[in-house]
């Protein structure tokens, strides 16, 4: 084979497969970090029983979905019905394909390899277009279901999804008229020289945004589709098994895509804080220096639940974190701070970036209660609409008035 | 050309948020409310019938399982209905433990019913807090009699033992740190603008309408009703204590929930006061061997968290009751459900069966 094949076909068919590969295991451990944090949050333990500290956990979910019962209503349409799940998921992991997580490609084996699978010029357009089109799975999923309960949750969530698609797209048409791009890399690229993160001049465009990505991916206090306490389950009432993984996958593909693009509009994308400061350099290898403080800080955290020791562990975790970042990185032990990989230090940003996201969402979970529906609908139509507009008005006057 | 339908649906026996084995039938135009009609008799254990082949003995555990979560408020109120039949008086110990019981058991339930509320209403953490709390009580109450739900925890005249030792100095403590563990509640609730706005002009329910209704307890008090048994018809020496009766404004669903929420701080309060001036001396009368109470009959009404829970006993002079009736607070404070629901979204229901605060096992008896 040819090298121009390789490079256009082979590489971006064996990175769809790493996404597709890789995604679900990493989702499945976002859930555990789900239950850990809220465990956390909620006095209690969280799973622990499979593997250290639950560590195997996610595993064994999977593997029980795997193997349980798939069962098919009678009464409902079996093709549909098979079909829902499926049309649910694609969109949410094609979102992924224009996500970069990193800026310049990097040479792997002699071939040049771009940290994403494509940077389209209209990535925003193909984003908002393709996350509206998950929700049919979700309405088929519903009607097909043949069940009251999964009916009401489909035409609650189709009604939601529609209203919130609206303040989303206009609060992200600030960000492309500041950077004067609808592709993704561009936009961090354009960050760079604007010398600032977005999040700044377009703090009200980013409020709107995350409030309908929330709405938008079904999350709590939004998440009025699966409202258990009213509707049982929503439109998944009747799923079970692997159909029923696959809404789930979908659902926590969206948190990641939405925060991604988030954090890719707003915060930066892969950019180190201060990325011309000089005197933040040494924050191109704050990768070598962060991933051990956090990793061990954590073990640390998770020792000190078992033994009960306070926060000793955690502390300990953190100082033995900061001696070993610091061999890394300052005295560059192993010879990876001289190397000095790009593409690392910007996944790990990115990363870093996503997951504060992440947690975020997890945080509302433990805090809010639900939105009703006439409540939802009068925040997204009388609220986030005028002020998302309203951005967009005062973004362009300002642009022509201070240049 | 387009023509709509009203679309009938069950919610219940089995669905997460109808506390128990309550069906309701529910009749919706899109998401509200057009017609509801509650389904009871799914709990039916023939109580009531039972006791009329109990010896007076034996019939206070079968109280324990009616308000199953109040199982101590209803041991309280049989043994008081018994204790007036038979014109005993109980000592002023026993009658200070049974108030301090009493009491912890209101704080108790009241901890599930704001735990499950929040549950229903989409706050999650709110539940784990409140069942930490509600851990400690039933920590005290298993110290005190050994069963950590139904309790049987007194006995005709009195108590069957006195409190164990330190266990006193333990009700001081939990009284002590309980105030600060409900102010995290209120933060998580009490201003939280989705719960207000979830909570507010809901199932509005006008003091005309709960008294029309029979609705009693903390219910009938959210409308702005000053009716409390405590002090209406004091029982167990609640006249010696002094304690506010919260009321509400507008008998919506967040009074209800400002009502119990300030209930159980003037719990914590009567508490205070009956370890503090706690008589000495025996915790049991003297009552004689055979419970055989004279001919006649009996009303003996008492608060319980979720209101005015009456015993009503016939007696023939038997070892046995006659007939045994039970009021039950949830039975009727539920009929006051429908009537709160019409119009509103089904989001509201469980909202409002949340603030009315039922028990199946008290309601089907």
């Amino acid at each position: 084979m040819d090298t121009p094949l390789i490079q256009t076909v082979l590489i971006p068919a064996l990175q769809v497969l790493l996404v597709i590969a890789i995604l679900p295991l990493g989702i499945a451990y976002l859930q555990l970090v789900e239950r850990k944090v809220l465990g956390f949050m909620q006095v209690r333990l969280a799973p622990r029983r499979v593997g250290w500290h639950g560590l195997l956990q996610p595993i064994a979910d999977a593997v029980k979905l795997l193997i349980k019962e798939d069962i098919v209503p009678d009464k409902a349409d079996r093709f549909l019905f098979t079909l829902a799940p499926i049309v649910t998921v694609i969109p949410a992991l094609a979102g992924l394909a224009v996500i970069p997580i990193a800026g310049a490609p990097f040479t792997l084996f002699g071939y040049t390899v771009r940290p994403f699978i494509t940077d389209l010029n209209v990535a925003v357009l193909y984003l908002l277009a393709i996350s509206s089109l998950g929700i049919y799975g979700i309405i088929l999923g519903g009607w097909a279901s043949n069940s009251k309960y999964s009916l009401l949750g489909a035409l609650r969530s189709s009604a939601q999804m529609i209203s919130y698609e609206v303040p989303l797209g206009f609060a992200i048409i600030g960000v492309l008229m500041l950077s004067g791009s609808a592709s993704m890399v561009e936009i961090v690229n354009s960050q760079k020289t604007a010398h600032v993160w977005y999040i700044l001049p377009q703090l009200v465009g980013f409020f709107c945004y995350f409030i309908s990505a929330v709405a938008e991916t079904n999350r709590v206090p939004f998440d009025l589709p699966e409202a258990e306490a009213e509707l049982v389950a929503g439109f998944h009432t009747e799923y079970s098994g692997m159909k029923f993984a696959f809404f789930f996958l979908a659902e926590y593909t969206n948190m990641i895509v939405v925060s991604s693009i988030a954090t890719i509009l707003f915060f930066g994308g892969w950019l180190r804080p201060f990325p011309n400061a000089a005197g933040s350099a040494w924050l191109e290898n704050g990768w070598l220096f962060f991933t051990p403080l956090i990793l061990l800080g954590f073990v640390g955290w998770l020792v000190d639940q078992k033994a009960g020791t306070g926060l000793n562990g955690m502390f300990t975790g953190l100082a033995a974190g900061a001696v070993l970042g610091f061999l890394l990185g300052r005295f560059d032990v192993g010879g990876l701070a001289s190397a000095s990989v790009p593409v690392l230090s910007g996944a790990f940003w990115f990363s870093l970036k996503v997951s504060i996201f992440l947690f975020v969402y997890i945080w509302f979970r433990g805090t809010y209660p639900r939105y009703r529906y006439d409540q939802l609908m009068s925040l997204g139509w009388k609220w986030l609409i005028p002020l998302s507009v309203l951005n967009v008005l005062v973004t362009g006057i300002a642009m022509v008035l201070f240049g | 050309m387009f023509r709509t339908e009203e679309m009938d649906i069950n919610m219940g026996p089995q669905h997460p948020s109808t506390h128990g084995v309550l069906r309701l039938k529910l009749t919706l135009d899109g998401e509200s409310i057009t017609d509801m009609r509650p389904v009871i008799g799914y709990l039916h254990r023939g109580v009531e019938k039972l006791c009329e082949h109990r010896t007076f003995p034996m019939i206070e555990p079968l109280t324990d399982r009616l308000d199953y979560v109040a199982a101590i408020s209803e041991n309280l109120g049989y043994c008081g209905a018994v204790e007036k039949a038979m014109g005993v008086v109980v000592p002023p110990r026993a009658q200070y433990i049974r108030v301090i019981l009493a009491e912890l058991q209101r704080i108790a339930s009241h901890l599930l019913w704001l735990g499950t509320h929040a549950l229903d209403l989409g706050a999650m953490s709110v539940f784990f807090y409140t069942f930490r709390e509600r851990e400690l009580i039933l920590d005290l109450f298993e110290a005190f009699c050994g069963a950590r739900l139904t309790y049987n925890s007194m006995r005709i005249g009195g108590l069957l033992e006195d409190v164990p030792a330190g266990w006193l100095d333990r009700v001081r403590h939990f009284i002590t740190i309980f105030p600060g563990r409900e102010k995290e509640y209120e933060d998580l609730l009490t201003v939280n603008r989705i719960f207000v706005g979830r909570t507010k002009d809901v199932g509005v329910l006008a003091p005309q309408d709960a008294i029309a209704l029979g609705v009693s307890g903390p219910s009938l008090r959210g409308s702005g009703v000053d009716y409390d048994v405590r002090r209406a018809q004091p029982y167990s020496s609640y006249e010696q204590f002094e304690f506010d009766v919260p009321l509400g404004r507008q008998g919506d669903t967040y009074d209800r929930y400002l009502v119990r929420m300030e209930e159980m701080r003037q719990s914590c309060r009567i508490i205070r006061q009956a370890l503090d001036r706690l008589p000495e001396g025996e915790v049991r009368a003297k009552v004689p061997k055979y419970i055989k109470p004279p001919a006649g009959e009996v009303y003996h009404v008492v608060e319980s968290p979720r209101g005015e829970q009456g015993f009503h006993i016939v007696t023939s002079g038997g070892e046995m009751p006659y007939r045994m009736r039970f009021r039950s607070p949830s039975f009727v404070n539920l009929q006051a459900l429908p009537s709160m629901c019409k119009g509103q979204l089904v989001a509201d229901v469980v909202a409002v069966i949340g603030s009315i605060d039922i028990v199946l096992g008290d309601v089907d008896r």
